[in-house]
């Protein structure tokens, strides 16, 4: 078990930069993709036929292209059938994609912002430039890739409006330095405690402060490498690390708390 | 405890933190490089770090496998909001 993404290859390839220049969103920071084997990649996997149909979509014969050999290209699917239409503007196309992903945008907004009023206007106005752009999504990525990356700008957006710095979120959101060295000597190991499981964390997670929520949840939970996530928040790499050390560091604290209180009765 | 022994005792604590400051200083890059830190010589003897180190990983793993497979339903509403925005030219 370690501590940094080692997840193999991408299974569905992230965005080659951007889509022919253009980028699903409004910041020049999502335009990066590289090397970086991630975790979002394979949680995409699910709708991985409307993705491919996307290229599909883009064939001449959508009933099926005969290739060089003769044998018929498979039809194009359902999904692809879908976005290809909600593309062309039709509106129960689009409830259709609606449907499919709002549960993983929501999510996404959910985790990243820790509130659950933010994450359904921002799961809107993900919804709403999606309904702008989706005539330009070509198909050089997965399309949930595609729509996963504009909301997690549309959320960064909405928290650099907010004031917050994603450059400094050391200074910004924990002025306090560091006294010492972490101490848990007598203090019940989290393991062996069996302290952790879903709705415990996910409250831990709730109570980060917003900036190391942010890294927290880019990279231990959606899978980002660190120089994705330096890319995606303007910052250092080295930054990124920081960042999610102490994020990872403050939910220790706050799983102990409770486990603590147990050896104090 | 007389007190030269709480001086050493002290003095040993102190180089202990020392050891300690040092090596959690280090963690933030190495652990996001992807280095093992149980192969460092501080792991073997220190107690603290190991927990410390130990608790990281499990928080990490857990957040890995435990958030995934949920995912959350947003409410019913969402579409009549969304479709009003588009009706409106928001979108």
């Amino acid at each position: 078990m370690g501590l940094s993404n080692s997840a193999g290859p991408p299974d569905i390839d992230l965005a080659k930069g951007t889509l022919q220049g253009k980028s699903p969103d409004e910041s020049p920071h999502m335009t990066k993709a590289d090397d970086g084997a991630s975790k979002h990649s394979e949680q995409d996997e699910r709708s991985s036929s409307l993705e491919e149909g996307a290229a599909q979509a883009q064939a001449p014969a959508a009933g099926g292209t005969p290739t060089k050999d003769g044998a018929a290209a498979p039809a194009l699917s359902a999904d692809a059938v879908i976005l290809a239409r909600a593309q062309a503007g039709d509106h129960a196309a689009f409830a259709q994609l609606y449907a499919l992903h709002k549960r993983r945008v929501y999510s996404l907004c959910l985790r990243m912002l820790g509130n659950v009023a933010e994450a359904e206007d921002l799961t809107q106005e993900s919804f709403l430039q999606l309904h702008r752009k989706i005539a330009t999504f070509r198909g050089d990525s997965a399309f949930s890739t595609w729509l996963h990356r504009l909301t997690i700008n549309v959320v960064l957006m909405h928290l650099r409006r907010k004031g917050l710095n994603l450059i400094s979120l050391d200074e910004a959101l924990d002025p306090s330095p560091d006294h010492g060295p972490a101490r848990s000597f007598g203090a019940p190991d989290l393991r062996l405690s069996g302290s952790i499981d879903r709705m415990t964390l996910e409250k831990a997670v709730e109570s980060l402060p917003a900036g190391y929520r942010l890294i927290f949840v880019l990279h231990d939970i959606e899978g980002y490498e660190h120089n994705e996530i330096a890319t995606l928040l303007d910052c250092s790499i080295g930054n990124s690390k920081s960042q999610l050390h102490k994020a990872r560091m403050k939910l220790r604290e706050a799983l102990r708390a409770p486990a603590d209180e147990e050896v104090a009765k | 405890m007389t007190e030269p022994e709480e001086d050493y005792r002290n003095l040993t604590e102190d180089l202990n933190d020392a050891e300690c400051v040092k090596f959690q200083a280090s963690m933030p890059e190495r652990i996001g490089a992807g280095e093992d830190l149980q192969d460092d010589p501080h792991m073997l003897t220190c107690e603290r770090c190991r927990s410390l180190v130990r608790e990281l990983e499990y928080i990490a793993e857990a957040a890995r496998q435990l958030f995934p497979a949920e995912e959350e339903e947003p409410r019913e509403e969402l579409w009549t909001n969304i479709q009003l925005a588009i009706e409106r030219g928001e979108a």
